[in-house]
């Protein structure tokens, strides 16, 4: 019992290492919070600024390949509510 | 007997040292029933109303989030029908940008007091679980009830009939 403890232990002292040494400590990957959201608000940040343009392209893109969808959902990204 | 201590188990006290170096050092997030980190120590920009023995509601803003945009009028319309019974409205803006606060500021034209973290001290110190949050704050300065966003006429309701108990509860005894 207590060795399959230490086990699990071990795998998860190895995978901490693991983010540590590859950046992933705290330094490098605090989660944004909510009040800190300002740039990922803002418009910028939106992938589709220009949704006429994007549903011709998407028109385009079906019409050719006879698919349809796939191209995910609008905003950016505050996170709001 | 031999007492060694096999290898796994001081892999495992690594372990644990480094997961405690992994884990964020945050404070709890305020919740009912904890006091308000006080709000002239908070170093916000602008004048904090009297809030003594007040019934208080404070909410945690920003220029760019919609919400806290829809939330204004309501705030406003609020503060008209209690601001004469004991409540007081401090809405806290989280914007580091002071030109976008001020253009916020200025749209809105809020009867209540706005001020700025421009720091972000006092919303790291409350922990605000998502954008806006508002509480509201008895008048012994206990935090009674919290509204993580802002859902429009649902959060209104709430809004109203909390406040109307927190009012109805008299001034604490001295």
């Amino acid at each position: 019992m207590r060795r399959g403890l230490h086990l699990v232990l071990a795998v998860a002292a190895l995978g901490a290492a693991g983010a540590l040494l590859c950046g992933c400590s705290t330094a490098a990957a605090v989660r944004v919070r909510p009040w800190q959201r300002a740039a990922l608000a803002d418009e910028t940040m939106n992938p589709d600024r220009d949704p006429v343009g994007s549903a011709m392209i998407e028109h385009v893109y079906f019409s050719r390949e006879a698919a349809s969808g796939g191209q995910g959902v609008g905003g950016s990204g505050c996170g709001c509510n | 007997m031999s007492a060694r201590r096999p290898v796994s188990s001081s892999i495992a006290w690594a372990a644990a040292a480094a997961l405690a170096a992994l884990a964020p050092a945050a404070p709890a997030p305020v919740a009912p029933g904890a006091a308000l980190p006080p709000l002239a120590a908070a170093g916000l920009d602008g004048t904090l109303p009297d809030t003594a023995g007040k019934v208080v509601l404070l909410d945690f803003w920003a220029s760019w989030c919609a919400p806290c945009k829809a939330s204004f009028p309501v705030y406003a319309q609020l503060d008209a029908a209690y601001r004469s019974r004991g409540l007081v409205i401090v809405a806290v803006s989280v914007d580091e940008s002071a030109p976008a606060y001020a253009s916020f500021v200025a749209r809105q034209r809020p009867p209540f007091a706005t001020l700025r973290d421009a720091r972000q001290r006092l919303v790291a110190a409350v922990q605000v679980p998502t954008m806006p949050t508002s509480y509201l704050v008895d008048r012994a300065g206990r935090v009674r009830f919290v509204h993580p966003g802002f859902h429009g006429a649902p959060t209104e309701r709430e809004l109203r009939r909390e406040i109307e108990a927190l009012l109805g509860e008299g001034a604490p005894a001295p």
